[in-house]
């Protein structure tokens, strides 16, 4: 398998630009899912890298081989990219066995590896049938079947799930990454499913703006994003405004607070110093929701739960915190605190902040900053 | 490369229209008007309103009564009845008129015309509305009831509701073909603007009124057609995906069995059993027809395969391009250009055959009555049929299936000859099949156009059937151009069940209106 380099990638539908000098490097082998707003520029990348479509600038290269530049393009018959499409595109005048045989060349439609394909994508009895005579899910593993079976380069699959029930989605999707990773089949997944993007992947990209605006692991992507955009999109998020002191910076860079109205936060080590007002990141998992009785007296902030969807294995709260202000809180599914009633909240674990747009620039002034703290609240 | 050939096709199409108004205004706008204000012209459109009124009335209720019993009830028999019903399209109108009036001469004028009219066309009703019974999702009635109607409420209110810009398409076609057909009215002594446009040209050899009684009837055939688009609902029928559809449970007929049975054998009987029965009859008769054949049946019949053939093949040709522009690059622009195409429907052979008399008499005189003419006389009046017969089919061969192929290694021709080819062969062989059925039973145009010397089996039926004695001589060339319409007509009835039977697909007739 092989690296994928994209870099300077711009492309516009008439007045639209859709991508803005997009760059992704994808490694060797490595599964990586895009993920972004419908409409971000996922589905126009992965068209451009599979040479359906042409840039307006920019280069793509598959290992050393530049693709697509200024001076040079490759058909996409000649790329050796294999591509999943949300409606699995089978052939519908040809059979299963047919479909999968498409991309080989004739020598090898009868060697067996049609029938090892089907094996491998758990269809190996249905090789006679037309895609019509299928379930979704069926066609989804024909449409793998076929597109790794002339041994592509890289695979691209373009939310192979979406038209598929949730159930029969998510054990189709364990199976398909089985199965690339089996391959060691280099990947490129997009999704507009958070859970699929960070489940599924080594690495996640979070594409918007026409660009890649985050390329990482998705543990680095969940707990260290970019920006507050990139948090927000990600996952359940309270932005909590704050302000870093500058008396911290004595205490030495590991060390350095920030303070909220959900208290003094440590900072994440090893991130980009800054002093001043703050947004803050502090995920609803790392609320921890306390009785009012044993309150510590170090809890600064109580409210009173608003709102509350209990799932089993967890819960989520809205706990209103006053003055219009509310905080969203993950817990345990055990002896979880219940409508109307009033808790202490305090934060566990490091939490990342960046500095707050320019519009708070007026309150620069480090010591009065905690009393205006604001928490807000987002999900995504 | 695509938009340029289309545009040249569309204006092909359209040049007929222009040359007949250029002949018409050829004597000056004041002299045009003074062939058009004139009584003769108020009866003719009298003559043509209350007729297509009263047959398009007529074919709708028929069509969809019938439709109904044979794919919402449980109707004994109703797959046979369904062919049977729809078998009337086979036997040309002329042919229809003239079995009737052989036997009895008191079937003429306006009664005759509508009885024989309605028999003819109500199958261009009842096609579509059974297509259009069968794709309705019975969940939507069963939501309906659910939510308090009865069930014939709910059928009327949901059901029939759907099926109304389906009907309405029905009964444009109803309405144009009838505005265009010559050969029944001459037969059954009614006259319309096809017979006096005829008349003008075979009696006073005056072209210019002929011109001038054909903008008329163009203009009407127009009113026709935009009516239509005014009142045609712009929803389509909204279906759930392929596997939401369940099958309907038919509505138990109990008592009203036998009535509705003896109700679709007299239709049938009527507009199938007994044309046929009579082609059979004046065959086994015989009889001298006094007047010599100029060609035998085996000749006639040889031109008008070509010539049917070639002007199907010319009107598929043509149709591809247009249909692939409108399926591939779907914008406004494109679709105008597609929809502008439908405009040919509105205009009835005579005027087409006399706008290409016109142009070759007038420019091109070695072209005059030359069989390149009568072929693209052909190509033009049933280029819409062809279009509309090849677009499901196009729309399927999605041009992701080719980005498809080019992904697994197959160059841009590869890809075409095994992918594309394969899923528009259907539609191309669809619209092979329409032109070729409408050309073979064609007469109107065919009279004007037939090269010297040679007759198509319409033709040569008609140099019969125009003397009232010659029945026997007639009846042959009416046998083999039924013959030769069936098999075309077998084919576009197994490919309209199976494009009916996909769900989620627009119905022909949809697309055409």
């Amino acid at each position: 398998m092989s690296t994928i380099t994209c870099v300077g990638l711009t492309k516009s539908f008439g007045t639209t630009r859709v991508l803005d000098r997009l760059d992704l490097a994808v490694p060797d082998g490595a599964v990586v899912t895009l993920i972004g707003e419908s409409g971000s520029g996922k589905t126009t990348l992965m068209r451009l890298v599979a040479g359906f479509e042409r840039p307006d600038a920019g280069t793509i290269t598959l290992d050393d081989d530049v693709v697509d530049s200024a001076q040079r393009f490759v058909p996409p018959d000649k790329r050796r990219i294999g591509f999943v499409a949300q409606e699995g595109n089978l052939f519908p005048h040809l059979t299963v066995a047919k479909n999968v045989a498409f991309g080989l060349p004739r020598a090898q439609r009868s060697s067996g590896r049609v029938r090892e394909l089907l094996d491998l994508v758990g269809l190996g009895d249905l090789g006679g049938r037309y895609p019509h005579q299928l379930s979704g899910g069926q066609q989804q593993r024909v449409a793998l079947a076929r597109a790794l079976a002339p041994r592509p380069r890289l695979v691209l699959l373009d939310e192979p799930f979406s038209s598929l029930d949730p159930a029969l989605r998510s054990s189709l999707r364990a199976d398909v990454m089985r199965i690339l990773r089996d391959q060691h089949a280099t990947t490129l997944f997009v999704t507009h499913d958070q859970a699929e993007a960070l489940s599924a992947a080594d690495l996640v990209g979070i594409v918007g703006d026409g660009t890649v605006r985050q390329l990482a692991t998705p543990e680095t992507l969940y707990n260290q994003p970019a920006d507050a955009a990139v948090a927000k999109f990600l996952g359940d998020a309270n932005l909590v405004d704050g302000t870093v002191d500058r008396g911290a910076e004595g205490r030495g860079v590991d060390h350095r607070l920030v303070h909220t109205a959900l208290g003094d936060l440590h900072l994440v080590a090893g991130r980009q110093p800054f002093v001043g007002p703050a947004t803050v990141l502090v995920r609803p998992e790392q609320v921890v929701p306390h009785r009012l009785d044993d309150t510590h007296p170090s809890d600064p902030a109580t409210g009173r739960v608003v709102d509350r969807q209990y799932f089993g294995h967890d819960c989520m709260l809205v706990v209103s915190t006053g003055g219009g202000r509310s905080v969203r809180v993950r817990c345990g599914g055990q002896d979880t605190p219940q409508l109307g009633d009033a808790v202490a909240l305090s934060v566990d674990g490091d939490v990342v902040a960046w500095p707050a747009p320019a519009t708070d620039a007026g309150t620069t002034d480090a010591g009065a900053a905690p009393a205006r703290a604001q928490a807000r609240t987002a999900s995504a | 490369m695509l938009a340029g050939i289309s545009v040249v096709v569309v204006v092909a199409l359209l040049t007929p229209l222009g040359l007949i108004v250029a002949q018409a205004v050829q004597a000056g706008w004041g002299d045009l008007w003074s062939l058009i204000d004139r009584s003769f012209v108020a009866e003719l459109l009298w003559n043509t309103v209350r007729l297509a009124v009263v047959v398009t009335v007529l074919s709708a209720i028929i069509g969809t009564g019938a439709a109904w019993l044979t794919d919402r009830t449980s109707l004994p028999g109703r797959r046979i009845w369904a062919v049977l019903l729809i078998a009337p399209i086979v036997i040309p109108d002329f042919v229809l008129a003239w079995t009737w009036t052989s036997i009895f001469p008191s079937v003429h004028g306006y009664l005759g015309a509508v009885l024989i009219m309605t028999l003819h066309l109500y199958p261009l009703v009842y096609l579509p509305m059974a297509g259009a019974f069968r794709a309705i999702d019975p969940g939507q009635e069963e939501v309906a009831q659910s939510l308090g109607l009865s069930r014939p409420a709910a059928w009327l209110r949901v059901s029939v509701r759907q099926t109304r810009s389906t009907l309405l398409g029905g009964c444009l076609l109803v309405c144009l073909s009838l505005m265009a057909y010559y050969g029944a009215f001459e037969t059954l002594h009614y006259q319309t603007f096809t017979t006096a446009i005829f008349g003008e040209l075979q009696t006073q050899f005056s072209p210019v009124s002929a011109s001038s009684l054909s903008l008329v009837l163009v203009v009407l055939s127009l009113f026709v057609l935009g009516g239509e688009a005014v009142f045609a609902e712009r929803g389509r029928l909204q279906r759930a995906g392929p596997m939401a559809q369940r099958a309907q449970t038919p509505i138990r007929l109990g008592k009203a069995t036998v009535p509705a049975l003896a109700s679709v054998a007299v239709l049938v009987g009527f507009a199938l059993g007994f044309p046929l029965a009579l082609v059979v009859y004046w065959m086994v008769q015989g009889g001298s027809s006094g007047v010599p054949a100029t060609l035998s049946v085996t000749s006639a019949a040889g031109y008008t395969l070509l010539y049917s053939a070639l002007g199907a093949l010319v009107a598929m040709l043509a149709a591809l391009p247009v249909s692939l522009l409108a399926a591939r690059y779907r914008n406004r622009w494109t679709s105008t250009l597609e929809r502008s195409t439908f405009i040919v429907q509105a205009i009835p052979g005579v005027v087409i055959g006399l706008a290409l008399v016109y142009l070759t008499s007038h420019y091109v005189s070695s072209l005059y009555q030359s069989p390149e003419m009568l072929v693209v006389a052909y190509a033009v009046m049933f280029f819409p049929l062809g279009l509309v017969a090849m677009s499901s089919s196009v729309t399927r061969a999605s041009p992701r299936l080719e980005e498809m192929g080019r992904s697994l290694g197959k160059g841009p021709l590869a890809t075409r000859l095994t992918i594309t080819l394969p899923l528009i062969a259907p539609g191309l062989a669809a619209a092979f099949c329409f032109v070729f059925l409408s050309a073979a039973t064609e007469l109107t145009a065919t009279l004007l156009l037939v090269p010297t010397g040679q007759q198509t089996l319409a033709t040569q039926f008609w140099a019969y059937a125009e003397q009232s004695v010659a029945f026997g001589a007639a009846a042959p060339y009416a046998a083999v151009m039924i013959g030769i319409s069936i098999v075309p007509a077998y084919l576009l009835g197994r490919w309209f069940d199976r494009r009916f039977a996909e769900p989620g697909q627009p119905s022909m007739l949809e697309n055409l209106t």
